[in-house]
């Protein structure tokens, strides 16, 4: 079943979490993963592939670099899951 | 239809010394941040690198792996005219023709074996790894000398901030022979050719041979850039980081060891942040020791491994007898892996 965006958003901060150690209540639509959430560029690629499994979509290469803040990879996974 | 009498060679092959060579400059990071807008903490942050070396003039292709074969044929205790073949992997010989791999066997004192070069970019340890057990057990040889060496710093563009802190030059070999059990174990190798754009040269080197110059490169003081590596830094993390780890997992499951039986993992020393998200992603059992020679060496391509190697063995982090998981993976892109019983 496809996730909400109140699930997507929850399970993408228990992803930031694990992987920069962010307090999951940080994680909010509006912030920026590198500038807010020390998200560094290969940081994130391990966000990538964590949200991938988790939501059982695919985000290819060129995709992630317009993933610039939870609400872009929140939008993109809501878009993507079903597909 | 006459009849062919069969090749005859050693039941098994085993790595049965190791040798390397670094420059004798080590280039901190300060150096490099005179051409780029970087900080030695975003470098050390993004790549594990403080230092690497770089070779002089005198430090060539063909000098640093005569250096590093004869630690590798004392270490063997064999001598040099034992040796059946010479493999050397290497992208930084800038000339592409005679094999530098024939003057390095004349050099070595090693008469006539078979001699020639392999381009594997960071996997070409592996490949001429795989090649010599080949080469031993159908009798083809009876010691094979392999060599991974590059001059990296020959094809790094120092003004470009995502790859010109990355590469360093070294050469590292090991002596390959005969073995009475396997102590090297099935190679998982292959290539992605629909990936070669992902870590390449920046221009071909006929692009300077042709009349029209308009379309190359210009450095900052405009004069024409040097052919350099680059790379699409996030694509290659996922794919080494990610692929590779089923591909090292494949090389376990075909040794027919898992994670628990493995004393030593030395993966190609790309980048410390892969080398830590490959050991998060295998699973690795906390006993294993991690090569992370990266964090002094750089990023040597076809000669990581064997340098990284030998610095274990010489440090005593391994020791002989040890089991290890060997990777390389690179342009091509183009991988290997197998597991090995340690020189």
């Amino acid at each position: 079943m496809a996730a909400t965006q109140e699930e997507i958003v929850a399970g993408l901060a228990e992803i930031v979490n694990e992987i920069a150690g962010i307090p999951v209540e940080d994680v909010q639509l509006d912030k920026s993963f590198t500038d807010d959430l020390d998200v560094d560029s290969l940081s994130m690629v391990e966000v990538v592939v964590a949200a991938e499994e988790r939501f059982d979509v695919k985000i290819p290469d060129d995709d992630v670099k317009n993933l610039k803040t939870v609400g872009d990879a929140t939008s993109y996974i809501l878009k993507h899951q079903d597909a | 239809m006459s009849k062919i009498k069969p090749s005859k060679g050693a039941p098994y092959a085993r790595i049965m010394g190791v040798g390397g060579y670094r420059p004798t400059r080590v280039v901190p990071n300060e150096v490099i941040l005179e051409t780029i807008d970087s900080s030695d903490e975003w470098i050390r942050s993004r790549s594990g690198i403080a230092t690497r070396h770089w070779a002089s003039d005198e430090e060539t292709v063909a000098a640093m792996s005569v250096e590093a074969s004869g630690k590798a044929i004392a270490d063997a205790g064999i001598t040099p005219e034992q040796i059946g073949a010479v493999v050397v992997s290497t992208v930084s010989h800038f000339k592409q023709t005679p094999a530098i791999a024939t003057e390095i066997a004349d050099k070595i004192g090693a008469g006539k074996p078979a001699a020639f070069d392999i381009s594997a970019g960071c996997a070409g340890f592996g490949y001429g790894l795989t090649l010599a057990k080949g080469m031993i057990t159908d009798g083809s040889a009876e010691y094979v000398l392999v060599i991974g060496v590059e001059r990296l710093s020959d094809l790094t563009d120092l003004e470009d901030r995502a790859t010109a802190f990355l590469f360093g030059d070294g050469a590292g070999a090991v002596i390959v022979g005969p073995a009475t059990e396997p102590q090297i174990g099935p190679t998982i190798w292959g290539s992605e050719g629909d990936k070669s754009e992902t870590i390449k040269q920046t221009v071909a080197w006929n692009d300077f041979h042709v009349g029209d110059v308009s379309n190359l490169p210009l450095d900052s003081r405009g004069n024409i850039k040097f052919p350099a590596i680059t790379q699409e830094g996030q694509a290659v993390f996922r794919w080494a980081v990610f692929e590779m780890a089923k591909v090292a997992q494949q090389a376990l499951d075909a040794a027919g060891i898992t994670a628990d039986d493995l004393d030593v993992f030395i993966p190609h020393q790309a980048n410390e942040r892969i080398i830590d998200s490959m050991v998060k992603t295998l699973k690795l059992p906390e006993h294993v020791t991690v090569a992370r020679d990266v964090r002094t060496t750089g990023n040597t391509s076809a000669a990581s491994i064997p340098l990284a190697m030998e610095r274990l063995l010489a440090t005593g982090e391994a020791k002989s007898g040890d089991t290890a998981l060997v990777i390389g993976f690179g342009a091509g892109l183009v991988y290997a892996a197998t597991v090995v019983t340690l020189p």
